[in-house]
């Protein structure tokens, strides 16, 4: 088995042991991006040079016994939308292209801190506004299950380069779904942790009540080594929690021996139906059985306000988006153009928006300001903040009868390049699943459970836990991994990338 | 376009004035309202920026304590309710000197809300009621280049400095000031005179007004006079609002000026536009900015960046308790420490002397001589040079070592004058500019002696006058001493060497 097969938690191993070293670990995957991303184009911005001097010191550092971190050494892919010192950051964006920031993320600083080499930014829906990754404005990415098929969005890419082998590691942002659904649909595992507990300073906010970082990885305890690294309170986000994050790989191991004993499991009646597909409900239900199997007491919950959560969701983030986007108005950095004539600042910002934005961009946009217009503010905005309400009360409720929540990640496995494109709720419905958690800032994981009969396409298995409790979604997701593996007798491989 | 200015005193015949007042007040913190770059006045264009205060993609805002407790402490000497809980908000519009086209303020929940300062006008006592008052960030601060009017119009380019983006700002909002009449263009002076006061007895701003430290604009209407016996309320009448009106003299002008100009306007039966003034210094008035509807959209909501702010009440009685002692209490003492007459006091206080006479006592003058000269030479130079009087260019300790020269008859008061002169022109200390310029009252008493004997033999009658008992004739005879003396001598020696010498 070659080095880009192995999971990050085996690099780290090997690295320790002395048989591989950063740079051979990294030019194998720089390598492996070259033979598969011109099909794949999960990468927008490939830093071969940066990532080889990155490993190089690594290696330096590993050989005089200094390495900072277990995946000091490990390379890793990041999402577009987190901003890189030296290294264009785009947002999937025309608006932006060219902008190199004169500052790290926190998260990008503490993957630096710990020594992981930076292959490269991902792609991604324009300003993570999709779940296609078709709005990006520098391509689509495709999935490597089929290359004519969305790999999930908005974090398409960093699923997609896991998926295929390009980065053992990535970064995603999931605002209403952006980690989990790529995962279900491309078959990797992807966390949204609780919002707050992953610094967001240096993350191009999408919608900022919504945001959070999270990592995508092919197995759960990858996850759980990545979301520990990153974690951890920030004094450059005043929303960040100061709770420490910790525990999580402790309960990835734990939960990968398989016993579930005494874990009270609920599954979420509105989250199944009309529109789900049947091969995702038939994996779905076989994984739910596994967890009986492995000792969980399962039970139906209902959360009667999650119907609402996509409308709600759907004037929460416009309005917010609407004011994150303004500052992109050709002043300061970014895209430029100058109509001809004597035109005036407005004229510039005008011609500036009009040609850097995409259509989706600026459909938000327009939701986003008339939901917070002057007489609308409380039928729109203020109602929606209301249903967020009443949704972080659902989960109170389920979560004082049981300690997780289940349900299929996404409704559908992948579906074909330009299938929904023209059409923007068929669009939205991917993430009806995935939306609540947003909403209501807990922590959740996609894992893989398996191929949907019909079509052979990956389904997610989606795991919920309360607030700050993220472990316990490490623990379950692991138990359910480890015995579906099993099952399996192997982990799931992407057959379009195995040429 | 000219405007038919109906007189001053005519206006009060049909109308009543209602005033409104926003004061921003930039503090003095030494870092911005939500990141770490220094807060400072003048620094090389754009030096004092970061990710945050540029509105980089990705940066976020960080609330500085300090601000915040700065804000409490104003709310509390304003006499405000503190909000338990409150929250920043969006304000939403597009300015090529916001970073991120929204400006990070406070909405519908301010740190501070209904209080009130009262004001004294000519022995008569106006409460001001206090709206709000609530934390923001200043803008970048933009300048044109190019076209006659250093106005966005006509020029060939912009430049914007982000300096000042961020920098922590408390605005604080009176609420309609009506029944002042006739003087209400007093009364608005009077109020931004006392607030003044106020932040820098707080000592959470340099408040000045002429660097744009404190900023008033000035809303007013005029609502016809109810008939007589026609009980009720009036209602407001349209309002302007007159921008970044820069001095205490000018608060006064641009209400006068906008009153006779609102009359003139009513009473020629057109409606007043509600829109934007701009004040001009030299001339002492107003023209149109930009119409502002009241519908002007914002598109407010709560900042998501940002955590509620709930202080603890504990922490507020805390800063209760480090405010400085009330201006009308603080004016009470003074008066008894000072002895000084109510018209006396009034005047200090009108003039912004209060704390500079206080100083200049602190460093060892005596209360009268330190309000002479705060009240006459301080404050006709700083109304020839069209500046506060702090900013005079004179210390408290400088007036106080100048009053010790007189003191000791080292100078007299003319010659004092001649310090000052010195001291504007930063000729160093008070007795290094007695020596440098020679100003020195002559004592020696054979000059002075042989100055009096030329005067009386120069002015023989005047002296057979005082040898006849006419004592009050002797001012003619100083003045021809302090003349041949070029005014370097003690005018008290001379006057008894007369008397000595014509007995």
């Amino acid at each position: 088995m070659s080095w880009i097969e192995k999971t990050a938690a085996e690099l780290a191993d090997a690295l320790a042991a002395g048989e591989t070293t950063s740079v051979e670990l990294t030019q194998a995957h720089l390598d492996r991006i070259g033979a598969v991303d011109g099909d794949v184009h999960a990468f927008l911005h490939v830093d071969t040079e940066g990532a080889l001097a990155q490993a190089q010191a690594s290696d330096e550092r590993r050989t005089a016994g200094a390495a900072k971190h277990a995946l000091d050494g490990v390379p890793i892919a990041v999402k577009d939308v987190l901003t890189t010192t030296g290294l264009p950051t785009t947002c999937g964006s025309k608006i932006l292209e060219g902008w190199i920031p004169p500052y790290d993320a926190t998260v990008v600083a503490r993957l630096k801190a710990a020594g992981l080499p930076i292959l490269g930014k991902t792609n991604m829906d324009e300003f993570a506004m999709g779940s296609s990754t078709e709005h990006s404005a520098y391509g689509p990415t495709r999935n490597p299950w089929d290359l004519d098929r969305i790999p999930g969005g908005s974090g398409g890419g960093s699923a997609a380069a896991v998926a295929a082998f390009e980065a053992p590691l990535a970064l995603g942002t999931d605002t209403g779904g952006s980690i989990r659904q790529p995962g279900a649909v491309t078959g990797t595992v992807g966390v949204k942790p609780t919002y707050g507990s992953v610094s967001r300073y240096g993350l191009v906010a999408l919608a900022n009540s919504l945001d959070q970082v999270g990592p995508v990885t092919r197995t759960v305890l990858d996850s759980a080594l990545l979301h520990e690294l990153i974690g951890g309170h920030d004094p450059l986000d005043s929303t960040s929690t100061t709770t420490p994050v910790t525990g999580l790989v402790e309960a990835a191991r734990q939960g990968a021996t398989g016993d579930l004993s005494g874990l009270k499991v609920g599954v979420i009646k509105e989250l199944a139906g009309d529109g789900w597909q049947a091969g995702v409900m038939q994996r779905f239900q076989e994984s739910v059985d596994l967890l009986t199997k492995l000792g969980a007491d399962v039970v139906e919950v209902s959360a009667p306000n999650f119907v609402h959560a996509m409308a709600a969701y759907y004037l929460i983030l416009p309005a917010e988006a609407s004011s994150n986007l303004a500052k992109f108005d050709a002043m300061r950095y970014g895209l430029r153009v100058t109509p001809d004539g004597d035109p005036s600042a407005e004229d510039v910002m005008k011609a500036t928006r009009d040609a850097g934005f995409g259509d989706e961009v600026k459909r938000r946009i327009i939701l986003g300001t008339y939901a917070l217009s002057s007489g609308y503010y409380d039928a729109y905005y203020g109602q929606a903040q209301k249903i967020r309400t009443l949704i972080i009360e659902d989960f109170n409720r389920a979560y004082a009868d049981v300690d997780v929540l289940v349900s299929p990640t996404a409704p559908t496995t992948a579906f074909k390049l330009g299938e929904k494109l023209d059409d923007p709720i068929a669009m939205y419905l991917n993430d009806l699943a995935t939306i609540p958690a947003n909403l209501a800032g807990v922590p959740g994981i996609s894992v893989p459970a398996g191929l949907a009969p019909e079509d052979g396409l990956p389904v997610g298995f989606q795991i919920l836990a309360p607030i700050l409790e993220d472990a316990r979604v490490y623990r379950v997701g692991a138990a359910l991994e480890s015995a579906l593996v099993q099952q399996w007798g192997g982990p799931l491989v992407a057959p379009e990338v195995r040429k | 376009m000219t405007d038919t200015l109906v007189p001053f005193e005519d206006v009060l015949k049909d109308f009543d004035p209602a005033l409104g007042l926003e004061v921003h007040v930039e503090l003095n913190t030494a870092t911005k309202m939500f990141c770490g770059c220094p807060n400072e006045f003048g620094a090389e264009p754009n030096s004092q920026v970061c990710p945050t205060c540029l509105g980089l993609p990705g940066a976020m805002p960080v609330v500085n304590g300090k601000a915040v407790e700065s804000a409490i402490r104003i709310g509390l000497a304003l006499n405000c309710t503190i909000a338990e809980w409150c929250r920043f908000a969006r304000k939403n519009y597009f300015y090529p000197d916001m970073p991120k086209n929204f400006q990070t303020s406070q909405y519908d929940e301010p740190i501070a809300f209904d209080g009130y300062l009262d004001v004294e006008v000519e022995g008569e006592t106006f409460r001001i009621e206090i709206e709000r008052a609530h934390m923001e960030e200043d803008t970048g601060k933009t300048t044109h280049i190019g076209g006659a009017t250093g106005r966005i119009h006509g020029a060939d380019h912009s430049l914007v400095d982000y300096n000042r983006a961020g920098i922590p700002l408390i605005e604080i909002v009176t609420k309609p000031i009506t029944g002042t009449g006739a003087k209400a263009p007093l009364v608005a002076r009077a109020y931004v005179a006392a607030l003044r006061e106020l932040i820098l007895a707080l000592g959470v701003s340099d408040a000045r007004m002429e660097q744009g430290s404190m900023r008033c604009d000035v809303n007013l209407s005029l609502a016809p006079k109810p008939s007589s016996g026609e009980p009720g309320e009036t209602k407001l009448g349209t309002r302007t609002e007159t921008k970044n009106v820069n001095s205490l003299r000018s608060v006064e002008r641009a209400v006068r000026f906008e009153m006779s100009r609102h009359a003139g306007v009513l009473l020629s039966g057109a409606k007043i536009l509600q829109e934007t003034r701009h004040f001009h210094e030299d001339t002492g008035t107003t023209s149109a900015g930009r119409e502002k509807s009241d519908a002007e959209d914002y598109r407010y909501f709560p900042e998501p960046d940002l955590v509620p702010i709930a202080p603890a009440r504990e922490w507020v009685e805390e800063l209760r308790g480090t405010l400085p002692e009330p201006p009308s209490e603080r004016r009470a003492r003074l008066q008894g420490e000072w002895g000084f007459s109510d018209l006396e006091m009034r005047d200090a206080a009108a003039a912004g002397a209060l704390s500079l006479i206080e100083e200049t006592v602190a460093a060892g003058a005596a209360p009268q001589a330190a309000r002479k000269w705060w009240l006459s030479e301080l404050a006709r130079r700083a109304n020839d040079t069209g500046v506060e009087l702090t900013d005079v260019g004179v210390t408290p300790a400088q007036v106080a070592e100048v009053q010790k020269l007189v003191e000791a008859g080292t100078v007299n008061d003319k010659l004092a004058r001649q310090v000052f002169e010195g001291l504007y022109a930063g000729e160093g200390s008070p007795a290094e500019i007695v020596a440098a310029r020679g100003l020195a009252v002559v004592s020696d008493e054979g000059a002075l002696s042989a100055a009096v004997d030329n005067a009386i033999a120069a002015n023989p009658d005047v002296a057979d006058k005082i040898r006849d008992g006419k004592v009050a004739a002797a001012g003619a005879l100083i003045g021809a001493v302090m003349k041949e003396m070029r005014g370097q001598a003690d005018a008290g020696r001379v006057r008894e060497l007369i008397l000595e010498k014509l007995a």
